[in-house]
């Protein structure tokens, strides 16, 4: 049940895929779409955990208002709703890492 | 800095629909907006998706492509995947594009941000799987992703139409739990609704298509709780004196959309609390001009008036700026306006019908639900602050985070605002907002490292 998909395509995409890695996991995603719709169609479903007391979030909004969708890349924090994938996106869950 | 006549922010049907008449009347634009894509929330990627989802998404969406050439007129620059993150009262505009920092001037501004969901704080709402509904239909529009196990909560006509577009799909939701009453209830308004017929046919016709496909609705429901572990696993609710609960791993909420209010109260803009829907908007007059001469707000960002009222609420504003910058004389601006303001009257006679119809849902908030996403405030910490003597949104910073996480108050503002009204016995009103400071979105140092503009840095800093 874990990886059973919480959005999936209503069609199916002949889009080209593209790697990212979000969490030190691979994933292949349809070109065009936010990280976060993407992330969502692999299965996802927190992004990552809160500052105040470590609960999971996920997207809420997909239109870059709520900030719960927040994601590392670069040592930036970013919404994952307004980035695009592309080939070779790295990211993580922003705040704090857990162990550290 | 480059500088044009008019700065447009926000590439939905009211700021389309201006830049359209702007450059139609000689004027130099410039329109910014964060999407990647023109047509704002409603039409959002339409070029892409009309192909493909046309059907799915409906004859209303599809009309977004007669707006969008817009973006290619002459003198327009359009300037997508720009998140403008400061504006001053004298037209300089900040934003932030592929990582770079820039601004420029314009002599007019015209805000057309839109709307936001409104807030619906529930038990469980900042589980993973819970989304807006607009969330919902921004996936299936942009990329024609859809959720096969939804439960859709909330009032208005938004969520018939979401209901809808899932069941074209071929994912109708698991259930429509609706909080509102009955619908003929606020009769008082509907002989003026039944002007604005063509809405309520639409809503009519939503509603037989729910029907054949067998969605079931559940109505007057209260006490609803989204329950489950790290992520949404299901939502409890009363329906008929009876608790019901129903799996699931999404939950869509939706009780109708507010004004997005960031930037102009960021500006200082006059703004009064609207009764009948529920939240504040921005003061303008009846050509869209703010208390600010200079700046202009179109479309739901004024108040929600649906997409077609924007669409000409954008082209008036655009009418008025041009005369106002000497492009066009009285006499034409108030013959191109006939129409406009007879058309944008049809579309606002049905919303006293649709506000009272549809209002937001008002159970009273346990104390131990979260109203503040970004810090996880409560609003029992909130009904504390009222308390101890705290009266307003922008004094409750002083006892608690609220308001003080990444989506400043987007999310929250008019949670606080109705909490501490409730409280202390006051008025929305005299209860207020926050006090917003720019930059309205975020903007890192690395940014505004890259700004060409040494005084631009100043300003901010
Ligand atoms: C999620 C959602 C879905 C909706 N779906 C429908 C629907 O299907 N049918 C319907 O009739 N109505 C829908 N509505 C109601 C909708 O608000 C109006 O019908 C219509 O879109 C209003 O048009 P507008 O031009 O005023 O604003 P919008 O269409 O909202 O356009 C505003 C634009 O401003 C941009 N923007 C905002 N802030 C900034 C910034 N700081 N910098 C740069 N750009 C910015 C946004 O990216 C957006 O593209 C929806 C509303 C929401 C919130
Ligand atoms: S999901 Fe709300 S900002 Fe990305």
């Amino acid at each position: 049940m874990k990886n059973a998909s919480l959005f999936e395509p209503i069609i199916e995409a002949d889009a080209p895929k593209v790697r990212v890695t979000f969490d030190g996991h691979n994933y292949k995603l349809p070109q065009g779409m936010s990280l976060a719709a993407g992330l969502l169609s692999a299965g996802l479903r927190s992004l990552r955990k809160t500052p105040v007391s470590g609960a999971p979030r996920g997207p809420f909004c997909m239109m870059g208002a709520c900030f719960d969708c927040l994601v590392e890349i670069d040592g930036v924090t970013r919404q994952a709703c307004m980035v695009e994938v592309r080939e070779g996106l790295v990211a993580s869950p922003a705040g704090p890492k857990e162990g550290v | 800095m480059k500088k044009y006549d008019l700065a447009i922010i926000g590439a939905g049907p009211a700021g389309l629909a201006a830049a359209a008449e702007a450059s139609a009347a000689g004027l130099t634009v410039v329109m910014l907006d964060e999407q990647a894509r023109s047509g704002g929330q409603i039409y959002r990627d339409v070029e892409r998706a009309a192909p493909t989802r046309g059907t799915i998404l409906g004859e209303d969406y599809l009309h977004g492509l007669s707006l969008i050439g817009a973006t290619r007129a002459e003198r327009v620059t359009y300037m997508p995947r720009t998140t403008v993150w400061d504006i001053t009262p004298d037209g300089e505009l900040s934003y932030t594009r592929d990582g770079r920092a820039d601004c420029l001037q314009a002599k007019r501004l015209l805000i057309a941000t839109g709307a936001l969901e409104r807030p619906m704080p529930l038990p469980g709402w900042t589980l993973p799987g819970v989304m807006t509904a607009g969330a919902a239909q921004i996936l299936l529009k942009q990329s024609g992703l859809i959720s096969r196990r939804a439960v859709l909560v909330g009032s208005g006509p938004l969520l018939y139409l979401v209901a809808v577009q899932m069941v074209r799909a071929g994912a109708p939701p698991l259930a429509l739990l609706e909080t509102q009453g009955l619908i003929v209830g606020p009769a008082r308004h509907l002989p003026r609704a039944l002007m604005g017929w063509r809405v309520l046919a639409k809503g009519m016709g939503l509603l037989a298509e729910l029907r054949q496909a067998g969605v079931s609705r559940h109505k007057r429901v209260r006490e609803i709780s989204i329950e489950g572990e790290g992520q949404v696993g299901k939502v409890r609710f009363e329906a008929k004196q009876t608790m019901h609960e129903i799996s699931c791993d999404t939950v869509l909420l939706h009780h109708g959309v507010v004004p997005n209010i960031q930037a102009s109260r960021a500006l200082r803009l006059e703004h009064d609390w609207d009764a009948g829907q529920d939240c504040f908007r921005p003061r303008i007059d009846d050509w869209g001009r703010s208390s600010a001469r200079n700046i202009f707000i179109a479309g739901d960002g004024a108040g929600i008036g649906g997409a077609i009222a924007a669409e000409h609420a954008g082209r008036l504003a655009a009418f008025e700026i041009a005369r106002d910058l000497g492009r066009m004389v009285v006499a034409e601006r108030d013959r191109r306006a006939v129409p406009t303001r007879r058309a944008l009257a049809k579309e606002h006679v049905v919303r006293p019908f649709l506000d009272a119809a549809f209002p937001r849902y008002s159970e009273a908030l346990a104390d131990d639900t979260i109203v503040c996403r970004c810090e996880e405030v409560t609003a029992g910490e909130i009904r504390r602050a009222a308390a101890l003597g705290c009266t307003g949104p922008n004094q409750s910073k002083a006892f608690n985070r609220a308001g003080m996480g990444p989506c400043q108050g987007r999310y929250c503002g008019l949670t606080v605002n109705r909490l501490l009204a409730e409280a202390n016995g006051a008025s929305p009103e005299a209860t207020g907002y926050y006090r917003l400071r720019p930059p309205i979105k975020p903007v890192t140092l690395g940014e505004l490292a890259q700004m060409k503009q040494p005084d631009g840095l100043e300003k901010t800093a």
